[in-house]
């Protein structure tokens, strides 16, 4: 079967019960691929076998910019460029570089720290997201297997679900276009067709 | 045997279920305007108009059109830019500082804080903006280069320090709640059925799907928001505290203001939040968000911050007397029994005296009074401001040059005008932004909710309803 394509949709009600179906559907040699859930669940990730977040490391490098930055700035512009005699103290006086220095830090490991995020994760105003299921931003935890990168098959998985306790299986396919959808499209379809689904009617 | 523990009462109460809590946020947003948010939204809009057209002038006229004189060279609007930017501190307060202190009461408030914090910094800005005078030139501020030599702006002013502090606070509280905003925008456009709500939230949203490595990503991503911007709030007051303690005059120079004035804004931040989620929860029907705990739990920082301004403020005064310098003396007695000894005493009266009312329990649990109060903190920490730089100002060295200040309609009008910015910006978030993080509020619930509450606290077996018992069952299970 084809990645990215064809996939069986798992539903939970509560995030304890995700994190030990995550543990046994892992277990049983399925490969799960991504959990949709409504708000952060700790350890899930840990679960899922994800690496640690690098957002850490983005924020200390952009924070070391802005710290180098601002200090070859004011110093630069204090002390070389046009040194001016203010009480007879010294061009380059540190102390006075610290708030300005500070705050610089911090504006750059903010934005660039942001910036990665949104890029790593694909968020921007004109993205058309693929969805499974509306009710993951409601209540429900939403668990996706694509069928197309596991070996078992779908009747296996199906079963190995329901041994994880979901409490609702149902298979969702997308075509290529689904997959790649442009906003202009996702645009496009909104207004002729209205609006489809909507978790407010699903629940 | 029965053992009874100590679990803070349940945070969310009224039972509700996650699907509640969607639905209670959510249909906020989604029901067409009230007769009521649409009259408060009109008079917003009313007083930034009237005072936006005395704003007009005076960008036209110059800042001459305010009361200052010789003397008194800063003074009611310098105070609007100083109490603004206090008011300013509660917002990221509390989303930073209580996150990284696990205090998780903090979910159900810190949304409208923080739109609050924005919208408050928005109006100090303009202050700043107002006293550059030429305004459009108000980009001189910044390092340019320029075809003065370039000459460049001098980083050894605290002046300069607050544009950057200021500039930097703004942009990252406002990076800072959107992101938290997005998860919630995700829930609107799903439960949208109309065609502008969808794509509308949609786009704000960013695509929004809450899968488990973006969740994984922007919970590092607050935490790491929240530790910066804990010392980033605090340098901010510190700094502005700076443009007056750095300078010589007697009554503004002292090494305490830094502490004082940080204090002082998490004091009237918190009042402000009080003032203004007191309604939201009235009018909105938050009750089983905003709960007493969280209102008394503010009160509390209120208390507490209250007594370290009272501190502050007796402190100064000992140290001008221990100082043995006359002018510093007699900047203070003036202060307290000179010609504006009714704004000291009034300073005195809302801010130190009358928190300590929140000392009494049936106070600090009254609605109505935490409301009254919460407004006297904001009209004492005005004063404050007010005493701290009109009455250092207005008798300098020269008996001859010594002046009384008094306002202009222009002074009055500025004010209103932020007013109007401030509550225009505030009535538009009410309604179309989630009031409350619903996304933090689900992740504390689980812990946090009656029954599992019920469950923790350890009680003796008959006072259980049969029903529940089962449930509580399941729920240690998996709390284990």
């Amino acid at each position: 079967m084809e990645k990215n394509k064809h996939f069986l949709v798992g539903i939970f009600d509560d995030q304890d019960e995700l994190l030990h179906a995550v543990e046994h559907i892992r277990h049983a040699g399925v490969k799960i691929h991504e959990v949709f859930t409504p708000y952060p669940i700790h350890t899930l990730e840990h679960e899922l076998g994800y690496k640690r977040s690098y957002m850490p490391r983005a924020a200390f490098l952009f924070g070391a910019t802005g710290t180098t930055l601002a200090i070859a700035m004011q110093s630069g512009m204090m002390g070389i460029d046009w040194p001016m005699i203010i009480g007879g103290k010294s061009f380059l006086a540190i102390p006075d570089f610290v708030p300005v220095t500070f705050e610089s830090t911090v504006l750059l490991a903010s934005f660039g720290m942001v910036g990665t995020f949104l890029v790593a994760c694909g968020l921007h105003p004109l993205k058309a997201p693929r969805l499974f299921d509306r009710r993951s931003t409601d209540d429900k935890l939403v668990m996706a297997i694509d069928l197309g990168n596991n070996s078992l098959s779908e009747d296996q998985i199906k079963a190995v679900l329901k041994e994880a306790h979901a409490n609702e299986i149902y298979r969702k396919d997308f075509t290529d276009e689904d997959n790649s959808e442009s906003f202009l499209t996702y645009l496009v379809d909104l207004f002729t067709k209205g609006v489809t689904s909507s978790s407010r009617k699903l629940n | 045997m029965q053992v009874v523990s100590q679990v803070r009462e349940p945070l969310i109460t009224g039972g509700k279920t996650i699907r509640d809590i969607t639905e209670d946020i959510s249909s906020r947003v989604e029901e067409s305007p009230s007769a009521a948010w649409l009259g408060g939204f009109a008079f917003s809009l009313l007083m930034f108009i009237a005072g936006g057209i005395y704003l007009g002038d005076l960008l036209w006229s110059g800042i001459g059109r305010w009361g200052l004189n010789k003397s008194v060279e800063w003074a009611w609007d310098i105070t609007n830019f100083v109490w603004w930017v206090g008011i300013g501190h509660a917002g990221t307060l509390i989303s930073a500082v209580l996150l990284l202190f696990r205090q998780k009461w903090r979910t159900s408030i810190n949304r409208a804080a923080e739109a609050m914090t924005i919208f408050a910094v928005f109006c100090a800005g303009s202050f700043i903006l107002m006293h550059v005078g030429r305004t459009w030139l108000a980009y001189w501020c910044l390092p340019l280069p320029n075809t003065y030599g370039s000459l460049w702006v001098n980083f050894n002013s605290p002046l300069i320090w607050d544009v950057f502090a200021i500039s930097t606070y703004l942009s990252v509280s406002l990076v800072f709640w959107y992101i938290g905003l997005i998860p919630d925008f995700g829930t609107i456009r799903d439960r949208a059925t109309g065609k502008i709500g969808r794509l509308m939230y949609g786009m704000l949203s960013f695509g929004w799907d809450g899968a488990a490595k973006t969740w994984m990503h922007y919970e590092a991503v607050s935490l790491i928001l929240a530790g910066m911007s804990t010392p980033l709030v605090l340098s901010v007051h510190t700094i502005v505290s700076f443009d007056f303690a750095t300078s010589v005059i007697p009554g503004w120079h002292t090494t305490i203001f830094p502490p004082y004035f940080v204090a002082g804004a998490i004091f009237s931040g918190f009042a402000m939040v009080l003032t203004l989620m007191l309604v939201i929860r009235k009018v909105y029907r938050l009750e089983d968000y905003v709960t007493m705990e969280h209102i008394e739990m503010m009160n509390i920082i209120i208390i507490v911050t209250g007594s370290i301004v009272g501190i502050a403020y007796t402190t100064e005064f000992f140290v001008a007397w221990y100082s043995g310098v006359e002018y510093e003396q007699y900047a203070f007695v003036n202060r307290a029994t000179g010609p504006y000894w009714w704004a000291y005493w009034s300073m005195m009266t809302c801010n130190v005296i009358s928190p300590q009312l929140f000392w009494i329990k049936k106070v600090r649990t009254s609605i109505l009074a935490t409301f009254v109060l919460s407004i006297i903190v904001n009209i004492g920490m005005w004063f404050e401001r007010f005493v701290i730089i009109v009455t250092s100002l207005h008798r300098d060295y020269l008996p001859s040059s010594w002046v009384y200040f008094s306002p202009t309609i222009y002074d009055v009008m500025c004010y209103i005008f932020s007013f109007g910015l401030f509550f225009t910006f505030f009535f538009l978030f009410a309604k179309y932004f989630p009031v409350v993080n619903m996304a933090e509020v689900k992740a504390v619930w689980k812990e946090s909710n009656p029954r599992v509450y019920r469950a923790r606290r350890t009680v003796s077996e008959d006072e259980i309803p049969a029903a529940d018992k089962k449930a509580i069952e399941k729920d240690l299970v998996h709390a284990h």
